[in-house]
């Protein structure tokens, strides 16, 4: 129990700058992630003709390695924390985009046939009955998506971006198990509690109606 | 109300699904459309609320061109149900049956009242209101669906096999509803089937479909008395065509049309003479314009003793009668109701027509259920009665 008083005396500070650092990260790639791949996704159902296309883009994106995702970006935008986040913004489309875009595309043809003849506007169709019957299935792929960007964030050090790589890969570096530890036990619970989180948010977003039917509420 | 002109869709590969359309729809009117899967009766439904645009033609809505009007508009200003009900899951009762007055910008208080109003239209209690569609039946499910069509009071709905998916025992109920519902709110229908019972029973008119092209339009009473083709006959179905021959069948032409009758002048010996020759118990009295008049039985001349009198002096003159014009059915009811052996038959002026016996009725009953293989003039024969 000392040497975690010692290790949080000496590096506690630090450890919070860092978890700072790879939270910043993280939740930069994931917004840009959502504010791109939704729409993105949302808009691709209604263009059947490139949906594959895009898709099989994004899916290719995905088999990278990340660590040359990263390097990639050095020549383009430097090292720090702004290739970090576009590099990986790029890996958080993947899951995001497909998601809305089964999400949206399962929604019961019946549902649209009904709202279209009803009289709703194409903006009330996507707002009104697609986004909130995709809702579960959106809210999934952005959880997984977080869950995955808190892992990938790790790298993020090797290009100078920070983050609680920093810890993991000079312990590494040093033959430190200490700081290894100090970097990857904090990575995990920023993981599991943002699970947790967006499990949370998942089910609040998800309309009352869809849970009940469901037998979740 | 709605006028189809001329209207024909080709889809994308040449198919013709409709094909120079014309068709007219008086207000009030529950039309429905029917025909084989593929006929285009579907398509030509949705073309009123512009699912489906036509590629030649024009569809008048009061005079007006719908091509020329804001479609989205056009669509909340008509109702439209479709077979898988497509209630919203996400939405409340309420919510979804208020859904095109709040499009429309109805205020929430309004379209409270008017959810609540309609739920007693079907008496349906208001605590539905804030349930979700899943924890209700098909059947309520659908009610909820119509009665959505209905929100906004608009004057024509359009319905796309809507109690298709029912059970027999809940689609009955709801179509006896649903048309009790339309007679008292005065709305127009288009109404797609492919149930000829269920288009039989709720149409005022008839319009069968056929390869994009109308077959036949009428009253369901007329596609039943006339259909226009072997197609139609076919698709109405020979047991249903022979229950309906039998149910519109007037008297006129089953009965027998030369009774045995007397005049009422003659003397009871006479008419004692024309009932031994013609081997009948009772004999129709008419008077010198062959209009009828009444019956005398052998009984009664035997009562009577003086066979010099005249059959006027002694006739029974309180005998029901029936017209030729009257439906069979109708008539049948009656004679099995007053336990009557026959009724005179007379026409529009009282006439006496003809006589309309037990043994007719038997051989109706006979010819619908064995088919015309006997003679069909035994009902000559006449075993009881005149």
């Amino acid at each position: 129990m000392d040497s975690i008083g010692n290790f949080f005396s000496e590096y506690g500070a630090l450890l919070f700058e860092k978890t700072w650092e790879h939270l910043f990260i993280s939740f930069a790639a994931l917004a840009l992630g959502v504010i791109v791949a939704v729409p993105l996704g949302i808009l691709l159902v209604r263009l059947p003709k490139i949906a594959g296309l895009i898709m099989g883009i994004a899916g290719v994106v995905q088999t990278f390695p990340s660590l040359a995702i990263l390097a990639f970006f050095i020549p383009l935008l430097g090292i720090g924390k702004v290739p970090a986040i576009v590099a990986l913004f790029l890996y958080s489309m993947l899951p995001i985009l497909r998601n809305t875009y089964i999400g949206v595309k399962n929604v019961d043809p019946n549902l649209l046939e009904a709202s279209r003849g009803m009289g709703m506007t194409a903006f009330q169709r996507t707002t009104r009955v697609e986004l909130p019957l995709a809702v579960p299935v959106i809210m999934a792929g952005i959880r997984m998506t977080a869950v995955y960007l808190i892992g990938w964030a790790t790298l993020a050090s090797f290009i100078g971006g920070g983050g609680l790589g920093d810890f993991i890969f000079d312990g590494l570096n040093l033959f430190r198990p200490d700081l290894i530890i100090g970097g990857a036990v904090p990575v995990t619970l920023l993981a599991i509690l943002l699970d947790w989180i967006l499990g949370k948010l998942e089910k609040a977003a998800t309309p009352l109606g869809i849970r009940l039917e469901r037998g979740e509420a | 109300m709605l006028v189809f002109d001329n209207v024909s869709k080709v889809y994308a590969g040449g198919k013709r699904a409709v094909d120079h359309l014309n068709l007219e729809i008086e207000e009030g009117e529950f039309v429905c459309l029917i025909g084989p899967s593929g006929c285009g009766k579907t398509t030509t439904m949705k073309m009123i609320n512009r699912l489906v645009r036509p590629t030649e033609g024009k569809i008048l809505l009061n005079g007006e061109n719908l091509l020329d009007k804001n479609v989205v508009e056009l669509r909340r200003s008509i109702g439209y149900v479709i077979q898988q009900i497509g209630l919203f899951p996400h939405m409340t009762i309420r919510d979804n049956i208020a859904l095109v007055p709040r499009l429309k910008g109805m205020p929430a208080e309004e379209r409270n009242g008017r959810a609540e109003e309609l739920m007693e239209l079907v008496n349906m209690p208001k605590e539905f209101l804030d349930r979700y569609p899943h924890e209700l039946s098909g059947g309520q499910q659908q009610r909820i669906g119509v009665l959505r069509a209905l929100a906004s009071d608009p004057p024509l709905i359009l319905m796309d096999e809507p109690f298709g998916a029912l059970d027999p025992i809940t689609r009955d109920s709801l179509q006896a509803e649903f048309k009790h519902l339309q007679q008292t709110l005065g709305k127009t229908i288009i109404f797609v089937t492919h149930d000829m019972d269920e288009a039989l029973k709720l149409a005022d008119k008839v319009v069968i479909m056929r390869a994009g092209k109308i077959v036949q339009v009428g009253s369901p009473d007329e596609i039943l008395r006339n259909p226009a083709d072997e197609f139609v006959e076919d698709f109405i179905g020979k047991e249903r065509l022979a229950q309906a021959r039998q149910q519109l069948q007037t008297v006129g032409q089953i009965m027998n049309p030369d009774p045995v009758s007397v005049g009422m002048g003659e003397t009871l010996s006479q008419a004692v003479k024309i009932m031994r020759r013609r081997r009948v118990d009772s004999l129709l009295v008419t008077d010198g314009a062959g209009v009828f008049r009444g019956w005398v039985t052998v009984e009664m001349i035997e009562r009577h003793k003086n066979w010099d009198a005249a059959v006027a002096d002694i006739m029974e003159t309180d005998v029901p009668t029936v017209r030729a014009d009257t439906l069979l059915r109708d008539a049948t009811r009656n004679i099995l109701v007053r336990g009557l052996k026959y009724v005179p038959v007379v026409d529009d002026r009282k006439h006496l027509a003809g006589i309309l016996t037990r043994t007719s009725l038997v051989d109706v009953l006979y010819d619908s259920v064995w088919g015309d293989a006997e003679d069909e003039s035994s009902g000559m024969a006449d075993g009881e009665g005149a």
